[in-house]
């Protein structure tokens, strides 16, 4: 017990990282793909080309591999000018990846909304954006909640990938504490962590699902 | 008065309109009738800006108007659609103030005021804290018509108002078109219903399938 004590403040250090890596990534990320599957759904065609390599770009590489490519690769392009420091880097790979993944959860949801939504909204003669902010977004969220609350959960775990980049991570610290000690505590320990941020997001995302079962 | 010259609209080179003509007098009430597929659907949604016509003019009170891309703050068409389409996350009240507040920016406490007075009028006053699930398809239809009426259009536009309708409540849309009629409002309504047409109808314009 008095080991467990003795390594929590390493491992809740660590922890506090993954969790500053978690929120700016949702922030950045969810109203980012929320524009970018509005492009999606968009009839531009050049734009709509973009928009879909970007998203096979993110989703069709690891994860592992765009992380090292920013920290490691863009320093080598144009004498240094793109240099991230690491937790930058870390920030830009995770919003560059889940902007694509949730970009495609919104293309899904603003595709289920009827037609006749939008046309509704144009005879009341709302202009594009009133539409999309009054209209459809309320409507849209409610459809992929469950689907971005999947990736959230996912996103906690992916977070521990920045370990490659040299971040002192919940996962780091677990990892350095065991090879030092030459004992598995630390890493149940770092598990129990991951399960307990977890559970509030779960708990978090059933809140906000009942909350817009207001209408349906 | 509106009035329709030489309407064309084809989609995918098939043509649906071809050379429609129609004269609708103010405070009139126009039926558009004719079997399914003949395009009476499609004139309404040129009529109401939602489609591009190909050919042809419209003309408001003599005046040429472009309702696809109309961009002034006189509202002149206000169209009541045959699944209503609600905004299914707002109370009844909200699917009304939404436009008025958003594009018309009246204050809040106007347009609800506004609002209710129109709800009073379809007898839904007690409705407006509901959400759209909630009610039945002749009460929500009636919301449709107040969120309409609440733009204060110059002309309200129906698509087949009796279609998902008990035969009970067809008495009771008559009665609202009518009671409209009274206070001048110029009405169209596209309808397969002849029977309902010959009732309510001061015109009535039969569209024809295009052979090709």
């Amino acid at each position: 017990m008095s080991y467990v004590l003795a390594i929590l403040p390493s491992l809740l250090e660590g922890a506090q990282l993954t969790l500053k890596i978690f929120l700016w990534t949702i922030i950045g990320s969810i109203p980012l793909g929320l524009i970018v599957g509005l492009g999606l759904t968009s009839r531009f065609v050049p734009l709509k080309a973009i928009l879909k390599f970007y998203v096979w770009l993110m989703r069709g590489t690891p994860l592992l591999l765009q992380l090292i490519f920013v920290f490691y690769g863009l320093p080598l392009i144009g004498n240094g000018a793109f240099t991230l420091e690491r937790y930058d880097a870390a920030l830009f790979a995770f919003i560059l990846n889940y902007t694509a993944y949730f970009a495609e959860i919104f293309r899904g949801g603003l595709q289920s909304i009827d037609r006749g939504q939008y046309e509704s909204a144009k005879v009341l003669r709302l202009s594009y954006w009133q539409t999309i902010r009054k209209v459809v977004t309320p409507q849209v969220l409610k459809i992929v909640l469950p689907s971005i609350g999947n990736e959230v959960i996912n996103l906690v775990k992916d977070s521990s990938l920045v370990y490659v980049i040299g971040l002192g991570d919940l996962l780091r610290a677990g990892n350095v504490a065991t090879s030092r000690d030459v004992t598995l505590v630390p890493l149940i320990l770092v598990g129990v962590i991951y399960l307990l941020m977890t559970a509030v997001l779960t708990f978090i995302l059933r809140k906000l699902e009942q909350h817009y079962s207001y209408w349906k | 008065m509106l009035e329709l010259k030489n309407i064309s609209k084809q989609y995918n080179k098939r043509v649906i309109l071809d050379q429609v003509n129609m004269t609708v007098k103010n405070g009139e009430i126009m039926c558009i009738v004719g079997a399914s597929g003949a395009g009476k659907t499609t004139l309404l949604r040129c009529i109401s800006g939602l489609e591009k016509i190909d050919g042809g003019q419209i003309l408001v009170n003599g005046k040429e108007f472009d309702p696809y891309n109309n961009q002034s703050n006189d509202s002149v068409i206000g169209v009541v659609f045959q699944e209503y389409q609600l905004f299914p996350h707002l109370k009844v009240l909200e699917n009304i103030t939404l436009a008025p507040t958003m594009v018309l920016k009246k204050k809040e406490a106007q347009a609800k005021e506004e609002a209710m007075k129109l709800l009073t009028g379809l007898s839904l006053a007690d409705k407006a804290q509901l959400y759209p699930y909630q009610l039945s398809g002749g009460q929500k239809q009636r919301v449709a018509i107040a969120r309409a009426l609440a733009m204060k259009p110059q002309i309200l536009c129906y698509d087949e108002p009796t279609s998902a309708l008990d035969p009970g409540l067809r008495d009771t849309v008559k009665n609202i078109i009518l009671e409209l009629k009274k206070s001048k409002m110029t009405q169209i309504i596209v309808t397969h219903d002849m029977e309902f047409a010959q009732q309510i109808a001061d015109r009535i314009l039969k569209v024809e399938p295009i052979r090709s």
